[in-house]
């Protein structure tokens, strides 16, 4: 007989007193594993969407030349000649450290030209990679596949007076395209422009092989972009490489905002769960005034009667903290559905497990050690009374 | 059991409660010793102040006044820890109602004196089937206490009392809750235990159970009124 097989047994045989302290335990820690687990997996489906919200790094030709443009105005009637790149050179930007990060790569070649007489600024681009960036962008007609297709920016059709089917004329050549769809306007420079294939446009602007821009969009959960936009750098002397810090501020800023949440409501949930430990530990030693009287005049030292009480409230803890993760982790993956719309659960986070169990014995143990101190310094005399 | 001396020795002894008037005594006086090997029934009316004596002669409850010396041991000079160890090692309590704990297992109940010696595991199991068996409950050792008739909880406490072998047995109202045969019965424990070298003081309102003993101490308002 040692002092934890008495309080290993007296859990085992007051099953009905152990579910009730375990349960506030489990309740307080499976909200808080459940707290966490659903702002992880928001946290990550709001990455990923911001992910698909267009590009966080852009790769441009370094100039001297200071840009005479700002929110979409050009003043001094500038005519402003673009750099360009070698396209042939853009296959090493997967060379990167941190290949693994990087998403969608767009390149785009940018040139102005004389549209039935007016000067437009035709876009070049790879229409897979541009669609997958512009998530955001909507359309009538149908997203252009082939080069003898056309998007129009909302403002280039109004100018143009044309419409998803009608053709228009482009280059020396007046070859005509067809306009297979027509953006939605967005409030950018992206109203203004002609789409065309990257290709064709570099064929039309005389600019054969030539990139004017690369947007990128790295896929990131805590990746260095600043890291990123340096290796990008050091595999393109030639180019500036930007990350648009805007994005990712905001990004990390309603990452954070859900995070600070999700923790003020655990933490709330935690003190009604120790409050229960508490109150039901303090219950548990009144209750067991009879049982401590009878410990003490056998010869059980304060110490040991402390002993007992703490050795229960740490299994308490730790079935409380590992029935709480299980529990928690389910309400996650039963909730996450419901509340991200596709969402999904971000996984069994072993980490979660550990702090749960660590939570849960640290907890039961702090709840308890008031009621312990009492138990241990009962008046031996004041608890045989109760015999 | 323990070879050791035990004598007990209660000097000038005292004890008031506070009550709502002022201090109530429990015990006003009382000078006595008592031998190594003595079997003393402590008896007298309700409210006589002979439960008090017993808890304050287990070092439980401190005297107002007066000195409880066990083995030339002051009890009271010591510290509250220090009268734990004295219990464990110099003192056996039967309380009234038995007082087993209910979780544990006759086996267990009995085993638990020993959680806080240092025995080892081998050795407590060997020890409490002894005392079990010298109780004659070797065959009920896996029961829990309310599986138990009220002698056979009797005797599990008996057996928990002398599992450590103490130099003193302190015996409140033994047999408070028990039928006359079987009361017989337990006082007739006592008594063997007694003639073995048992030093016994056990408190009781009964003069049968009290004509058990070798001596009898008489209690009244707070007085040691009659030692036989």
């Amino acid at each position: 007989m040692r002092l934890y097989n008495i309080a290993l047994n007296n859990l085992r045989r007051r099953k009905g007193r152990v579910v009730f302290t375990v349960l506030g335990l489990v309740l307080g820690i499976a909200a808080i594993v459940a707290l966490l687990s659903i702002t992880e997996s928001m946290s990550r489906d709001i990455e990923e969407r911001l992910n698909q919200f267009g590009a966080n790094i852009v790769m441009v030709p370094k100039t001297e030349r200071l840009s005479l443009s700002y929110g979409g105005i050009t003043v001094g009637g500038v005519e402003v000649e673009t750099e360009e790149f070698d396209e042939s050179r853009l296959p090493r930007i997967r060379e990167i450290k941190n290949r693994e990060n990087l998403g969608v790569i767009a390149p785009k070649v940018l040139g102005s030209l004389e549209v039935e007489g007016r000067p437009a600024l035709l876009m070049g681009v790879d229409y897979k990679a541009e669609f997958a960036l512009k998530s955001w962008w909507q359309w009538d007609g149908k997203l252009p596949e082939t080069s003898g297709d056309i998007l129009l920016g909302s403002e280039a059709a109004r100018a143009f007076r044309k419409n998803v089917g009608d053709t228009l004329p482009l280059g020396e050549e007046k070859t005509p395209y067809t306009v297979t769809a027509v953006l939605h306007p967005t409030g950018t420079s992206e109203d203004h422009v002609i789409v065309g294939d990257l290709h064709e446009a570099q064929r039309i602007l005389n600019k054969p092989g030539k990139i004017s821009l690369v947007e990128v969009a790295a896929f990131c959960r805590g990746c260095p972009i600043g890291e990123m936009v340096l290796q990008i750098a050091g595999k393109f002397p030639e180019a500036k490489v930007n990350a648009l810090k805007q994005v990712m501020m905001s990004r990390m800023q309603s990452v954070e905002m859900i995070r600070t949440f999700g923790y003020g409501v655990a933490v709330l949930v935690l003190f009604v769960g120790s409050l229960t430990v508490f109150i039901t530990m303090m219950g548990s030693v009144k209750e067991r005034t009879r049982e401590i009287g009878i410990f003490r005049a056998i010869g059980f030292r304060q110490g040991h009667i402390m002993q007992i009480v703490l050795l229960e409230s740490l299994l308490v803890g730790f079935l409380g903290g590992l029935l709480g993760y299980l529990l928690g982790s389910g309400a996650a993956w039963a909730s996450v559905p419901l509340v991200i719309q596709e969402g999904r659960f971000a996984g069994m986070n072993p980490a979660l497990g550990g702090i749960s169990l660590l939570l849960g014995v640290t907890l039961s143990l702090l709840a308890s050690f008031y009621p312990a101190w009492r138990a241990g310094t009962l008046d031996p005399s004041e608890a045989l009374r109760s015999l | 059991m323990s070879e050791s001396v035990s004598f007990i020795e209660v000097v000038d002894l005292g004890k008031d409660y506070a009550g709502g008037d002022g201090a109530v005594p429990a015990i006003r006086k009382m000078d006595f010793t008592v031998e190594d090997g003595e079997f003393v029934a402590i008896m007298g009316p309700s409210g006589s102040g002979k439960s008090t004596l017993l808890s304050v002669l287990g070092g439980l409850n401190r005297p107002t006044r007066g000195r409880v010396l066990v083995d030339t041991l002051d009890v009271y000079a010591l510290s509250g820890e220090q009268r734990a160890d004295f219990r464990s090692e110099y003192l056996g309590f039967i309380f009234q109602s038995f007082q087993l704990i209910p979780y544990l297992t006759v086996l267990e109940n009995v085993k638990i004196p020993m959680a806080v010696t240092g025995i080892g595991e081998t050795f407590q199991h060997r020890r409490a089937m002894a005392v079990l068996d010298r109780v004659g409950l070797a065959d009920k050792v896996r029961r829990l206490p309310d599986q138990l008739s009220g002698g056979e909880q009797e005797r599990v406490a008996i057996a928990r009392a002398v599992v450590n072998g103490p130099p003193v047995l302190l015996a409140d109202e033994p047999t408070g809750n028990l039928d006359s045969a079987t009361t017989a019965q337990i006082m007739t424990l006592l008594g063997e235990l007694n003639r073995e070298g048992q030093t016994i003081l056990m408190v009781t309102h009964n003069p049968e159970v009290g004509a058990f003993a070798k001596r009898i101490l008489q209690v009244r308002d707070g007085y040691c009124v009659f030692d036989s």
